[in-house]
């Protein structure tokens, strides 16, 4: 019987030649990741062990990207608790704030996790380096601290589910479509426990930046990981990145799925989420008239290169509606300084668009864009439960960066088409 | 070990933001996060809450962040255990980590109501509802999670790895 991707990355990480879902493994890791929220309660559990150093200095990283620039006095109290621990461990990988990025921006990004690894991090959005061939899952603080004691992490290997998308694109459809347009045919626990593999034309075509953003994902469908076969693409976006060899795994054509899905994809318009859960999707012509308050664009979903360049395409010379505020969030510095240097953020400025420099901000209802009672907003972002962004009375709609930007303009949620 | 208390019974897809919104994960000190546990999903939990109560709900219970200050602010608030129809993936695996007995019961989930008095027999996870008296069986650990409970949660069993490997 032939090996998913997910179960050849994890056998070769475990030492062995065959593994099947339901075995429990210790596997080694690549990369051991945390960030200002969760890192505190790691280090603290890790400093209980009595042992002096974290496995491997390379491969801990630590991004404060939550609360950070610090909103108040405790949440710098723990950036500074991360701050202090990584030059004690004397981590190669600690990104201080003005050369940070949203973690799941910035760790590909900076060549961190490549394909073929085994990646842990103490963020259920981990899942996003799937997008690179990577098994990358998401845990808790105390699996971190094991994780930075021991170098390694035991896991149940996953059954896998096939995601097949045939077909071309429509314009102005991207990966988050998919996603969502995905998760509301599966629901919010329709992959509980198991890998989503995406595969098929329309994955082929995807840039890698849109990869990113379903992979992401995947965990907003109750996923253990997402996964997509490293192809060409994929090659291009690690060459110049990677310091350290990488592998390339891809699903042996007799591997075992327990389910296989086939989605057309000419079928599928830009997807909207309705509140409070991101499996209320609906394709934008069957949205209404629904006013927002609010708009963000950004996020470890949408907070790329191609995601700011498809909001600057609707919002350049145009004005937000009197009505709106739209915060726009780059993921990372080298994303921000490249929005500058393409003109995007003058563009969004002189649109009537606030920019912040990267952070999680109000993705999560941290900071730097909070709901009050009542608001609505329309997010990039991945969640929309009841209170992520603020009030728990306000509502958050997600969508891909063109509808976002179009929704600016209008006041309204509006397909891109709208504005003309 | 007998577990023991009145139900807090809530839906499905109970998220780790209603668990604990993030505006309060500025701290992550147990007594902090317990005052502000399930508010967004009962306003009145944190405050009525008592010893030994027990959270009773659908599908997908902890869906969501990765965020261990979710079931932290569930033990610290005196929670004795959760049973739900299932869990989602990383709180199953947080629990289990910090010591918080949870049991996979979708009968169990289904069928008792607010406020009933339950008990639990943590070893066996035979689950009894004792306002009217029906028994459910909740799924068994497999024996690897066994042990990481029995050495009481995962630092435990790291600490005596890393000191047996010298
Ligand atoms: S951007 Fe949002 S979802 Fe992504 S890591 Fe930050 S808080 Fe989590």
């Amino acid at each position: 019987m032939g090996m998913t991707i997910t179960e050849k990355i994890l056998a070769a990480h475990c030492g062995k030649d065959y593994v099947e879902p339901g075995e429990l493994i210790n596997a080694k890791l690549d990369v051991v990741l945390g960030n200002d929220i969760t890192a505190p309660v790691a280090i603290k559990e890790f400093k209980k062990l009595g042992i002096d150093k974290v496995f491997d200095k390379d491969k801990v990283v630590l991004v404060p990207d939550h609360f950070t620039p610090n909103k108040d006095i405790k949440s710098a109290e723990q950036a500074k608790m991360v701050r202090e621990f990584a030059k004690e461990q004397e981590l190669t990988n600690y990104f201080e704030v003005g050369r940070m990025g949203i973690e799941h921006c910035l760790l590909p990004q900076e060549g961190l996790v490549l394909p073929g690894d085994l990646v842990i991090g103490a963020d259920s959005h981990t899942c996003t380096y799937g997008a690179l061939g990577a098994f990358a899952t998401g845990v808790g603080s105390t699996d971190m601290a094991a994780g930075m004691a021991t170098g390694e992490a035991w896991f149940k290997v996953p059954e896998s589910i096939k995601f097949v998308y045939h077909g071309k694109l429509k314009a102005g459809v991207t990966g988050k479509d998919l996603i969502l347009y995905t998760i509301g045919k599966i629901g919010v626990d329709g992959a509980r426990y198991k890998a989503m593999e995406f595969t098929g034309e329309a994955i082929s075509e995807l840039s890698m930046d849109g990869r990113f953003t379903m992979a992401n994902m995947a965990i907003e469908a109750g996923g253990k990981n997402g996964i997509i076969a490293p192809d060409e693409t994929t090659e291009k976006y690690v060459k110049e990145r990677a310091k350290r060899s990488y592998k390339f795994y891809s699903s042996d054509s007799d591997a075992n799925y327990s389910e296989v899905y086939d989605f057309n994809v000419a079928d599928i318009e830009p997807q909207v989420a309705f509140p409070h859960l991101p499996e209320n999707t609906r394709g934008i012509s069957e949205v209404g008239d629904i006013k927002i308050d609010q708009v963000v664009i950004g996020s470890c979903t949408n907070g790329r290169m191609e995601d700011l360049r498809q909001a600057a395409q609707i919002l350049s010379g145009k004005k937000v509606h009197p009505e709106v505020r739209v915060i726009i969030i780059p993921g990372t510095q080298e994303i921000y300084n490249q929005a500058i240097k393409e003109g995007l953020v003058q563009q969004f400025v002189e649109a009537g668009a606030v920019v912040s420099t990267p952070t999680c901000g109000p993705c999560l209802g941290g900071h730097m864009g909070i709901l009050a009672k009542g608001e609505r907003a329309i997010a990039t972002t991945n969640r929309n439960f009841v209170g992520r962004m603020g009030h728990p009375e306000s509502e958050v709609y997600l969508a891909g960066p063109a509808v976002a930007a179009a929704s600016a303009v209008m006041g309204r949620i509006a397909a891109p088409w709208e504005v003309k | 070990m007998q577990l023991k208390g009145k139900v807090w019974k809530f839906g499905n897809d109970i998220d780790t933001d209603a668990i604990i919104p993030a505006r309060y994960m500025n701290t992550s000190e147990p007594e902090e996060l317990a005052k502000h546990c399930m508010e967004d999903a009962d306003p009145e939990f944190p405050s009525k809450v008592k010893a030994g109560d027990i959270i009773v709900a659908g599908k997908n219970f902890g869906c969501g962040s990765s965020r261990e200050h979710a079931p932290i602010a569930i033990k610290a608030s005196g929670v004795s255990c959760v049973i739900a129809e299932s869990f989602a993936r990383i709180f199953y695996r947080n629990s289990i980590n910090i010591g918080l007995p949870i049991f996979e019961c979708p009968e169990a989930a289904k069928n008792i109501k607010e406020g009933d008095e339950v008990e639990v027999d943590a070893s066996t996870g035979t689950i009894t509802n004792l306002s009217d008296s029906r028994t459910y069986q909740a799924t068994p650990f497999p024996d690897f999670m066994k042990e990481i409970i029995s050495a009481g949660g995962l630092m435990k069993y790291v600490e005596k790895k890393v000191k047996s490997n010298g």
